[in-house]
């Protein structure tokens, strides 16, 4: 009558129950479960902001980066030496020893103003106490310039080859310094006085992104500025290069513009692209990623946390379940399940803010948002794992307990 | 209600089967819940265990669940020895032969009726999720709560929280239905109607223990064993306290 011994094996718990029984547990505490996945959906959210903006901001970074100083070469001589007899490194006629270089698409030189002359710059001709705290550097620079700096003569023209041969007594303003003298409209030929002396503002040099600084000076022809404030040779010349040929035009430059003594000239070139994007990015990378992961594993804790105090709470109904014969792996595999799904639910959400998180930040900075699709997958399996780990050490107790224990603290 | 039952005998085979059981409890001085325990339980026996409190009944009840292991003695259930059983075996066993009523109910809080009357099939018993529902529900109409399968427990009385609980202990027809202290939560009209219903479960063929410290309980059993200071002694009619 006895039946065989052979049935004595632990019903296998089917997947589909499990399912339930974790998915019951879980919303049967809606409130716990929400405050549950807080900590996840901080630590996800957290992460995919971080990573997404970090991601973001590094493109932007190297995107401009890639436009603008990839392609920027400055070369420039030391200051002589007081009493040196030696020839000057460079001179203005640098640009065109450069410009037959291959990968060189402008190139000017530029000279800045003697040291010791105080050369103040004015609307007119009567000095205005107003503008007294306003100082206005004067600068020499070869025609070249607009295209060596990509700036755009927003008002009148640029002085030409022409006008620096005949020595005329013209001056390009760059655009700041053209607010700071209030000149704007040049149809009347406006004059701007250095050091006393009238020079007609023919143009204003606006959008410059090489040499900033450019955009508060005024810009005289290298002749002029020699006659009237005994300016010199210039102290550099700046080459505009096509994509990819900077490294190139940094190599062979210094030899064009002062062959024999190249090496006393100081070339200011980009570091390699790749290895510029590739330490942007990984700088941000790193400090953002730390601080993500770190705030998963306060979400974790968290979890294993609630998880403890739930299998405390619940340990009527695991001795119940043993009782009804459950083996120690089911309650186990419920408990983990249970802890899984809400860092799953706290991944999800996570995920979906983090999104929105990154799509209001680029906004706000106007950046393309780069989103990469399989960090939003990622999120929520990160989530389920984070919830998977932290509910080993909780699931393994509830495992762990005497079914008689279990049983005799109620339900 | 009839006390002699043509099915009992000692024709009809054992559910359980102890032998000079002991359990021990490791304590400065050890204590000994159960002593040299000798008991034999056939198929259709109605056997109620009294004795005062801390005299060893819920301890008896352990063992006898699987959900404890005797120091020392035999225990075969349903013809199977266990003392040499794995924790999976015992698991295995408890969940197919061995239904529980506790005196607490331990119903599930946020699951109807039928939920919890299902969980026994979850875990226990060998029957697939196919029919799961109907056998619930054929458990139900078995202890009369068919029309409240879809309560709560919470809008159920102590009475019907019990039978629940009962219907979930007859699921999968286990060999031997426990039950510990079962009326101790309900009055004395709740109490009357469970009684009813174990006898209703007996006349079916149901072998029941009940662990109960009322009169009015183990009265309507069949035989009635006393337990004091971990010592078992049947009491046959007159011959009470031997
Ligand atoms: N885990 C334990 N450790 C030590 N002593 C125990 C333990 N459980 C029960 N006891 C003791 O064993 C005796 C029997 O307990 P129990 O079976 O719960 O009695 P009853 O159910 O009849 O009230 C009591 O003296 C009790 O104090
Ligand atoms: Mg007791």
């Amino acid at each position: 009558m006895s039946p065989p011994a052979t049935r004595l094996r632990v019903k296998r718990y089917d997947p589909r129950d499990l399912l339930t029984e974790a998915l019951v547990g879980i919303l049967t505490r809606p409130l716990r479960a929400a405050l549950t996945t807080l900590g996840t959906v901080l630590g996800i959210t957290t992460l995919v902001i971080t990573l997404g903006v970090a991601a973001t901001a590094a493109d932007q970074i190297t995107t401009r980066f890639d436009a603008m100083t990839a392609t920027t070469v400055s070369v420039s001589a030391p200051p002589p030496h007081p009493g040196s007899t030696d020839l000057p490194l460079l001179d203005w006629d640098g640009p065109d020893q450069v410009r037959p270089l291959a990968g060189v698409t402008a190139a000017a030189a530029l000279a800045e103003a003697p040291v010791g002359h105080d050369l103040p710059v004015r609307a007119s001709a009567v000095a205005d106490p107003t503008l007294a705290g306003a100082s206005i550097p004067v600068v020499a620079a070869t025609a070249g310039l607009p295209a060596a700096v990509r700036g755009t003569v927003t008002a009148g023209r640029f002085f030409d080859a022409g006008m620096v041969a005949r020595h005329d007594r013209v001056a390009v303003l760059g655009d700041q310094a053209a607010a700071l003298l209030g000149i704007g409209d040049l149809s009347q030929a406006p004059a701007v006085f250095i050091a006393g002396q009238p020079f007609t503002v023919i143009g204003i040099l606006g959008g410059i992104s090489g040499e900033q600084f450019l955009a508060a000076t005024v810009i005289l022809p290298p002749t002029t500025a020699h006659d009237r404030f005994a300016f010199g040779t210039p102290g550099r010349v700046l080459i505009t290069t096509a994509l990819g040929a900077a490294g190139q035009v940094a190599a062979q430059a210094p030899t064009a513009l002062a062959p024999g003594r190249s090496t006393e000239l100081t070339v200011v070139a980009p570091p390699s692209l790749e290895r510029a994007r590739k330490g942007v990015a990984g700088d941000t990378n790193a400090l953002f990623l730390v601080l993500g992961l770190v705030s998963l594993v306060v979400g974790a804790v968290g979890i294993a946390n609630v998880t403890l105090v739930t299998v405390v709470e619940r340990t009527g109904e695991i001795g119940l379940r043993r009782a009804l014969g459950a083996a120690r792996r089911h309650i186990a595999y419920q408990f983990l399940l249970e802890s899984t799904g809400v860092g799953l639910v706290g991944g999800v959400i996570g995920a979906s803010l983090g999104v929105i998180g990154v799509v209001s930040v680029s906004a706000a900075h106007r950046w393309t948002p780069v989103l990469d699709a399989r960090l939003a997958l990622a999120a929520p399996v990160a989530g389920a794992l984070v919830g998977l780990a932290a509910g080993v050490y909780p699931a393994l107790r509830a495992a762990r307990r005497e079914p008689v224990e279990a049983l005799r603290s109620g339900l | 209600m009839s006390y002699g039952s043509p099915s009992i005998g000692p024709s009809s085979p054992p559910v359980i089967e102890l032998r000079a059981l002991c359990r021990q409890y490791p304590a400065t001085p050890p204590v000994l819940a159960l002593r040299d325990v000798d008991l034999t339980v056939r198929r259709g026996d109605h056997l109620a265990v009294v004795g005062p409190s801390g005299s060893g009944k819920s301890t008896l009840l352990a063992v006898l669940g699987l959900l404890d292991r005797p120091t020392s003695g035999s225990y075969a259930l349903d013809g199977v020895e266990t003392a040499g059983l794995g924790d999976g075996e015992r698991t295995a066993l408890r969940g197919q032969r061995i239904g529980f009523v506790f005196q607490a109910f331990h119903l599930l809080p946020h699951r109807s009726a039928r939920e919890n009357v299902e969980l026994a099939e979850i875990h226990g018993g060998g029957a697939g999720r196919r029919g799961r529902s109907r056998r619930a529900l054929a458990a139900l109409e078995q202890v009369g709560l068919a029309h409240r399968s879809d309560f709560l427990p919470s809008r159920l009385s102590g009475g019907e929280r019990q039978r629940v609980a009962v219907a979930r202990a007859l699921m999968g027809a286990p060999a031997l239905l426990l039950c510990d202290e079962p009326t101790g939560n309900l009055d004395s009209a709740n109490t009357e109607a469970l009684l009813d219903l174990f006898d209703d479960l007996r006349d079916q063929g149901v072998t029941l223990l009940i662990i109960t410290h009322d009169d009015a309980v183990s009265r309507r059993a069949m035989r009635r064993v006393r337990i004091a200071d971990g010592v078992l002694t049947e009491e046959r009619g007159a011959e009470v306290g031997a």
